[in-house]
C-alpha cells in the first residue's frame, strides 16, 4: 500500500467522525493556542523593554558612583564637576561626555503648578541620548558656563503648565527662582518607569547653585562603536578610582542592561511556554485515549481490512496517521487562533503581543510529535490484531 | 491447487485444550467448486480460516500453489490472502459509509495498484454481479443481497486463484440466495462454500462432511 493510501484512509476516517474529531482535537488546539499567545505576550514585553532601552540613544555607558545592584541602597555621590572634567580628558572627546544632577521640585507658571523631575545637565546630553526637541533649543556651552536661568521642558511638563501656548520665551519658577524656557523636548515615553517627558532640564551649574550643592549624580559617556565601549569603561573607571581612591564606581551600558532584563523576560517566557505545553501533553492523552476507544469499535475493520491483504504495517501506519492528522490539524487550528488572538490582542490591550516563528514552528513540530508519541501504542494495538478474532467481534 | 495434510488447530480456553479441527486431510484442486457441510461447531469456520490463511494450524502442513504456508511470515501470509484468496462472509463484512465502489477496490488498495486502475476493475467487478447501477450506493442503501454481491465483487476484483465463502446465504432469503450462488456458478476459480442449507451445497461438484473436527466424508474419494 502506498503512503499516500493510507494518508487519505486516515482523513476520511476523521471526517466520517466529523465531531469527534473536533473534540478530540480541542485539547491540543487549546494547548497551542496557548503556546503561541503567552510566548507572543512574553516576547512583546521583552521586545517592548529592550526598544525602550535602545530609544536612550547608542553606546552610552552611565557612570554612577557605588555599586550598581538591584535592591542596593543608593550610595551617596561624590562625583563633582572637577570628576566630569577629568574624564572628558580621559575620554579624548569632550563632547562625549555629560552629566547628570536630579531632584524632585514643584514647577510654578503663575497659579498652575506640576511636579518635575529637575536634571542639571550640560549642552552635551543631545550628542549621546536620543532627546529630540520639539520646539526651541538644547542648552547651550554659555548657559552652563555663565549659570543662566534657562530650561528645556519635557513634553508632559509644558503641556501641563501652558496647555496650547507656546511655553518657548516664557518664565517657570523653580524652587523661588525664576526660569526663562528655551526649548520643549518632544515625547520620548517611559524608560524603565521614569517618565522622561516629566523632566524640566537646566544647566547643571544652575542646579547645583539652587539645590546648594556641588556634587552630580553621575555622568553618561558616548562611546564612537560597541567595539570601544569595553576599553572605555575601564578607562573612566580607572580614572575615577585614581581620584577617589577606595571608593567603588559603576559603569553600566544599555547592552548588559539588555542581556540582564531579557535574560530574566526569557526566562519567564519559557516557563509560560511550558505551562502551556502541560496542557499540551494532557491533549495528547486524549488523543491516545479517542484513538484506543476507535481501534476498539473497529474491530472488524481492521478484521476484514487484514483479510483482503492489509499487512500488520498498514494498519498500523493508517492508525498512526490518522492520530498525527488529528494533532497536526489541531495544532494548526490552535496556531491560527493564537495568532488571531495575539493580533487582538495587540490591537485592543496595551498588552505588547509579538508573534514569533520560532513559536509557531515549535508548536507544530510539538503537535506532529505528540500524534507520533500518543498514535503509536493505539496504531501498535490495531496492527496486532488477530484477524480471525476481529473478524468475529461485536 | 489446496492440499492440506492432518490438519490440526488447538484453542487454549482456561488451561483447557479444545481441539476444533484434529487431523485434516483434504486436497482440492483449481477451479473445483466444493461444499463443506456439517453440525454446529465441528470446525467449518476454523477449516475455512486455515484455508484463507488468516489462521496457522497448530500442527500439520496446509500447502496453497505449492507454498508452505508455515513457513511464511506475516506479511507474506498477508499478501497471499491478497493476491490468490478471496473472502464472503455471511455478515457481508463492508466498510459502512463508504461507496459499493471503493468497498470492492479496497484488495487493490493493499496491492498497490494507481487509483485509476482500481476505480476500472472495482467498475468491471461489479458490472459482473450485476451491479453496474449500485456504484456510488453504500451498504445501508441495499439491500442484503446487493450487499452480498458486492462482497462478492470485492472478493473477485483481485483475480483470486480461491474463493472462500463462509455461509454467503446465511442472511439472505432464498431468492437472494439463489442469485447469489447462481453468480459462484459462474466462476472458474477454486470455489470452497461452507452451508447448513443442502439447496446451497447442491450447487457444488464436492461434498464435504466435516464432524468434531475431522472429515467424515467426502464425496470425491
Ligand atoms: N477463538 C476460539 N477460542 C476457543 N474456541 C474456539 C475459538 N474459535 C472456535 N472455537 C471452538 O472451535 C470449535 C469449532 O468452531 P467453528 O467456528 O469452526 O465451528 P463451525 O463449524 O463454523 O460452527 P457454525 O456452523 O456454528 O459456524 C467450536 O467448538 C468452537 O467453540
Ligand atoms: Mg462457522
Amino acid at each position: 500500500m502506498r503512503r499516500y493510501e493510507a494518508f487519505s484512509m486516515a482523513l476520511e476516517a476523521l471526517r466520517v467522525n466529523r465531531m469527534r474529531s473536533l473534540l478530540t482535537m480541542l485539547g491540543v488546539i487549546i494547548g497551542v493556542l496557548s503556546v503561541v499567545i503567552l510566548v507572543s505576550i512574553g516576547t512583546g514585553a521583552k521586545n517592548a523593554v529592550e526598544s525602550e532601552i535602545a530609544g536612550l540613544g547608542s553606546n552610552i555607558i552611565l557612570v554612577v558612583p557605588g555599586r550598581l545592584t538591584t535592591g542596593a541602597a543608593p550610595t551617596q555621590s561624590r562625583l563633582n564637576l572637577q570628576d566630569v572634567a577629568h574624564v572628558r580628558r580621559v575620554v579624548g572627546d569632550p563632547a562625549k561626555v555629560t552629566v547628570s544632577l536630579q531632584s524632585g521640585e514643584t514647577v510654578r507658571v503663575g497659579r498652575t503648578e506640576q511636579f518635575a523631575t529637575i536634571v542639571g545637565t550640560d549642552e552635551n546630553l543631545p550628542n549621546i541620548f536620543e532627546r529630540p526637541l520639539e520646539r526651541g533649543r538644547y542648552l547651550s556651552e554659555t548657559d552652563v558656563d555663565t549659570r543662566r536661568r534657562v530650561t528645556v521642558l519635557g513634553a508632559e511638563v509644558a503641556d501641563k503648565l501652558f496647555g496650547d501656548i507656546d511655553p518657548i520665551g516664557r518664565q517657570v519658577s523653580i524652587s523661588g527662582a525664576r526660569f526663562r524656557v528655551v526649548g520643549v523636548y518632544a515625547t520620548v515615553g517611559a524608560t524603565f518607569g521614569v517618565a522622561r517627558d516629566a523632566e524640566v532640564h537646566m544647566p547643571v551649574t544652575t542646579a547645583q547653585r539652587l539645590l546648594g550643592i556641588s556634587r552630580i549624580n553621575g555622568m553618561a559617556v558616548g562611546a564612537s562603536g560597541p567595539d570601544e565601549i569595553e576599553p572605555l569603561q575601564g578607562r573612566v573607571l580607572a580614572a575615577l578610582q585614581e581620584r577617589h581612591p577606595g571608593d567603588q564606581f559603576s559603569a553600566v551600558t544599555q547592552t548588559q542592561l539588555l542581556g540582564t532584563i531579557g535574560s530574566i523576560l526569557g526566562m519567564l517566557t519559557g516557563v509560560l511556554a511550558a505551562i502551556a505545553g502541560i496542557s499540551l501533553l494532557v491533549g495528547g492523552v486524549g488523543v491516545s485515549n479517542i484513538m484506543l476507544v476507535s481501534v476498539r469499535e473497529r474491530t472488524r475493520e481492521i478484521g476484514l481490512r487484514k483479510a483482503l491483504g492489509a499487512r500488520q504495517r498498514d494498519i498500523l501506519l493508517q492508525f498512526l496517521i490518522e492520530a498525527v492528522l488529528l494533532t497536526t490539524i489541531g495544532g494548526t487550528i490552535g496556531i491560527a487562533l493564537g495568532v488571531g488572538g495575539s493580533l487582538l490582542i495587540q490591537a485592543l490591550t496595551p498588552v505588547p503581543a509579538a508573534i514569533t516563528w520560532w513559536s509557531i514552528a515549535l508548536a507544530f513540530g510539538v503537535s506532529v510529535a505528540v500524534g507520533v508519541f500518543f498514535g503509536v501504542a493505539p496504531a501498535r494495538r490495531a496492527g496486532r490484531l488477530d484477524p480471525v478474532i476481529a473478524l468475529r467481534a461485536e | 491447487m489446496i492440499e492440506a495434510v492432518d490438519l490440526t488447530r488447538s484453542y487454549q480456553l482456561e488451561g483447557v485444550s479444545v481441539e476444533a479441527l484434529r487431523g485434516v486431510n483434504l486436497t482440492i484442486g483449481p477451479g473445483e467448486f466444493a461444499a463443506i457441510v456439517g453440525p454446529s461447531g465441528s470446525g467449518k469456520s476454523t477449516l475455512m480460516h486455515l484455508l484463507g490463511c488468516l489462521d496457522r494450524p497448530t500442527s500439520g502442513s496446509l500447502r496453497i500453489d505449492g507454498v508452505e504456508v508455515a513457513g511464511l511470515n506475516d506479511t507474506q501470509m498477508a499478501e497471499l490472502r491478497n493476491r490468490t484468496i478471496g473472502f464472503v462472509f455471511q455478515s457481508f463484512h463492508l466498510l459502512a459509509r463508504t461507496s459499493a465502489l471503493e468497498n470492492v477496490a479496497l484488495p487493490l488498495v493493499y496491492r498497490g495498484i494507481s487509483r485509476n486502475e482500481r476505480i476500472k476493475r472495482a467498475k468491471a467487478a461489479l458490472e459482473a454481479v450485476g451491479l453496474a447501477h449500485r456504484l456510488d450506493h453504500r451498504p445501508s442503501q441495499m439491500s442484503g443481497g446487493e450487499q452480498q454481491r458486492v462482497a462478492i465483487a470485492r472478493a473477485l476484483v483481485g483475480e483470486p486463484a480461491v474463493l472462500l465463502a463462509d455461509e454467503p446465504t446465511g442472511n439472505l432469503d432464498t431468492r437472494n440466495g439463489a442469485e447469489v450462488m447462481r453468480i459462484l456458478d459462474g466462476l472458474d476459480c477454486t470455489r470452497i462454500v461452507v452451508t447448513h442449507e443442502p439447496e446451497v451445497a447442491a450447487h457444488a461438484v464436492r461434498q464435504i462432511h466435516v464432524r468434531d473436527g475431522l472429515i467424515e466424508l467426502d464425496t470425491a474419494t
